[in-house]
């Protein structure tokens, strides 16, 4: 239902523009953290669009939930929007109530593992997560742990782990973080999700935060192009800027269709193979457009005073988060190698 | 804005029925093929196997049934294509005349021109060349010399196309050449496209242009007061660019952009085994990724193309990329598998990389070449 994506997308849009400028940008890389814009956000019922509706969602199609952090990367939305939907499906997976307020997802890292005990009538939470999207700063993280009969979810609010901080090349924070906490019964359910599938979600979304910062550093560009005079005339009239500006659309709409796939899959049983060649695909559009993007804006794009490096730096840095181009071929080809050459094509035509 | 977004491709269960049945056709009738032939693509062609694959229906598919046509979706269409371009069958005896000229004469021929053309490609019995290019002319199509005069009962056409492939097999050429005079103010003007037929025309010479691997896939097509009768005007007189145009978007948008070596990719896994090193295995999957994404990006243009939209320049982005890829793969296959490549050899791999790298080159030159579609991109984004 195309209408309704556009819909949900168009209201985000909105909402990011009504709260979101580029100069804001520079002072949440500061530090500050733009309250207001959370707020708009959480009331238009962004954070909670990939919650089914049983579990007290709207009933969005998943693709369409994900639609939203297309337009979130489309303005560079300094909040855990992302990390706040995932966090919600996952406690929604494994029934839990899901809190107002930001929140975020552990572990991120494959290597990484939490554990969860049982303490009295409640629960421990215990171990080292790394790259932990805003873990200084949220409400709350729905972990993942291996618990004594297998994989929880165990809802922890803040306290409940020390921060060693980091952050991402885009200075979005990514913390490791140290869990020691006792929570209670309620807080901790059974779940059927594993670190791979939630490593796929947080792919996906990445995925569409990428396409999103695509677009708009495409059209940054173009306007660059249109307005910069050299020569006497607009950069954009030269051939070899026009070649470097049809590469940057092409690599984008290549980048947005295989972000769709991976979003349609995240409603259709999270399948892997869509999800991994859409990660390895934005990957390497996103070094490309990144590259020539710069290559025409010349000197002033490489200014902090210019907005372009909010987007260039964040798709730097997501596209190694849930997993690289590398990783992800990686798994994609020794799948493929497995199934052998004769099923290298039916295969394909079954997405 | 004017970013170029590509909208999911509409499901079409019909579609996938028809998978299947094709796939079975396929799985026999190119049981004895090696991988040689197969790496031919749509360069090969067997007119038994285009007359077979029109007696199933499989080509003219969208087209009315009053002209031999089944009056089945894009995406149906679709299928058949992409299915027959993955399994390395010999289609080009009915492959141009199937996506451009067919569909050419059906949207501005006649209805004589349609009734007599139209259920012979259908059959697979009629096969096209596309005289465009010129000695002088090359992507710069509307710089075009060959000329139709008026006399009596019809035209005499004069001059030179050039890069013409299966001219030497062709029942007819879509001729676009110039009919009046070079206008200054309209460089378009004046141009009109002809029906020629291959078989009976006097006054034209077809030559071998022989490719850098030695083989004949096209021509010279030397035209000395050929004549043409007056039905073989195809469209108006004068109307000629518009109409080219119109051709080249159908020449753009299909799948055979991005599978030319697909071939390669197979062979390259056979050889790699199972079990293939890391390096190799980024590398497969590095491919599988960009041929997933294409493959959506394609099928939402024959999406597009059901609705009755004319996706021009996503036909262009998808040819850029897909071209690409075509060129990428004997190359990174190359890097994977240390064996110098020779025609000689007994081994598939090397014979089908030796192929792909001999053809490669030319990926990025038949149908617009990679400079000029990225010209139209940039025209697109509001750039020209």
């Amino acid at each position: 239902m195309p209408e309704e994506t556009d819909m949900l997308r168009e209201t985000a849009t909105r909402v990011f523009a009504d709260h979101f400028a580029p100069r804001d940008l520079g002072a949440v890389e500061a530090g500050h953290w733009p309250q207001a814009g959370w707020a708009a956000v959480e009331d238009a019922g962004l954070t909670r669009a990939l919650v089914p509706e049983e579990a007290g969602g709207y009933g969005v199609d998943p693709a369409e939930a994900l639609s939203i952090l297309r337009a979130a990367g489309g303005a560079a939305v300094p909040l855990p929007l992302a990390e706040t939907m995932m966090a919600s499906w996952l406690l929604a997976q494994a029934g839990l109530a899901i809190p107002d307020g930001t929140l975020s997802v552990a572990p991120v890292l494959p290597g990484d593992s939490l554990f969860a005990t049982r303490d009295g009538d409640g629960w421990r939470i215990t171990g080292t997560a790394s790259r932990i999207p805003w873990g200084r700063s949220v409400g709350a993280i729905a972990v993942l742990a291996e618990g004594p009969d297998g994989m929880v979810v165990a809802m922890v609010p803040s306290g409940g782990w020390t921060v060693t901080i980091s952050t991402n090349l885009a200075r979005e924070p990514r913390d490791r973080l140290t869990f020691d906490a006792v929570v209670p019964r309620a807080a901790v359910g059974a779940t059927e999700v594993d670190a791979a599938q939630l490593q796929r979600l947080g792919a996906a979304a990445r995925c569409q935060q990428m396409s999103g910062a695509m677009d708009h550093i495409l059209a940054l560009t173009l306007q660059y192009a249109l307005d910069r005079k050299q020569f006497g005339k607009p950069i954009g009239k030269f051939q070899a800027v026009q070649q470097n500006l049809a590469i940057m659309a092409s690599q984008t709409a290549a980048a947005s269709a295989a972000a769709d796939l991976a979003a349609e899959a995240v409603g259709h049983g999270m399948g892997i193979t869509p999800i991994a060649a859409a990660k390895v695909r934005c990957g390497e559009a996103a070094g490309t457009v990144a590259s020539l993007g710069h290559a025409v804006h010349g000197a002033i794009g490489f200014t902090y005073e210019h907005s372009l490096h909010y987007f260039t730096k964040r798709l730097w840095s997501w596209r190694d988060e849930f997993g690289g181009e590398t990783e992800w071929a990686l798994l994609l080809g020794r799948a493929a190698a497995e199934r052998g050459p004769e099923r290298f094509w039916a295969d394909m035509t079954t997405l | 804005m004017n970013a170029i977004t590509f909208p999911k491709p509409p499901p079409s269960p019909e579609a996938e029925i028809l998978r299947a049945e094709v796939r079975e056709f396929l799985h026999t009738e190119l049981a004895g093929r090696d991988a040689r032939s197969k790496a031919e693509s749509w360069s090969g062609h067997d007119a038994e196997f285009s007359r077979k694959l029109g007696a199933k229906g499989w080509i003219g598919m969208t087209w009315p049934k009053q002209y031999g046509g089944h009056e089945r979706s894009a995406l149906e269409r679709y299928v058949v294509m992409e299915e027959t371009l993955a399994a390395g069958a010999p289609v080009s005896l009915h492959w141009v005349a199937d996506r451009q000229s067919g569909v050419q004469i059906l949207k501005i021929g006649t209805e004589e021109q349609k009734q007599k053309i139209l259920p012979k490609i259908a059959a697979g019995e009629c096969c096209f060349c596309i005289g465009m290019s010129e000695p002088d002319s090359g992507s710069d199509l509307a710089s075009t010399r060959t000329k139709a005069t008026r006399v009596q009962g019809g035209w005499l056409v004069n001059g030179t196309k050039l890069w013409t492939s299966s001219a030497h097999l062709a029942d007819y050429m879509i001729l676009f050449c110039r009919t009046g005079s070079v206008d200054s103010t309209d460089r378009h003007a004046g141009t009109t496209q002809f029906l020629v037929d291959m078989k009976t025309t006097t006054g034209m010479q077809i030559r071998p242009v022989y490719a850098l691997s030695g083989a004949h896939h096209f021509n010279e097509v030397v035209f000395t007061d050929a004549f043409l009768p007056e039905d073989a005007l195809l469209g108006t007189e004068g109307a000629g660019w518009k109409q080219v145009t119109g051709e080249l978007a159908f020449e753009r948008s299909g799948p055979e952009r991005f599978l030319s070596t697909f071939g390669l990719v197979v062979e390259l896994m056979r050889v790699l085994g199972r079990d293939p090193s890391e390096r190799a295995a980024i590398a497969l999957g590095r491919l599988q990724a960009h041929f997933i994404t294409l493959r959506r990006m394609s099928r939402s243009i024959s999406g597009m193309l059901q609705q009755g939209l004319e996706p021009a320049n996503h036909a262009a982005m998808v040819k850029d990329l897909g071209t690409t890829l075509e060129q990428e793969i004997p190359e990174i296959a190359r890097t994977l598998i240390t064996n110098e490549p020779t025609a000689e050899t007994t081994e598939d791999f090397l014979a089908v990389l030796a192929h792909s790298m001999l053809h490669a080159p030319s990926f990025s030159l038949r149908g617009g070449t990679r400079e000029i579609l990225r010209g139209m991109i940039a025209r697109g984004l509001g750039l020209r």
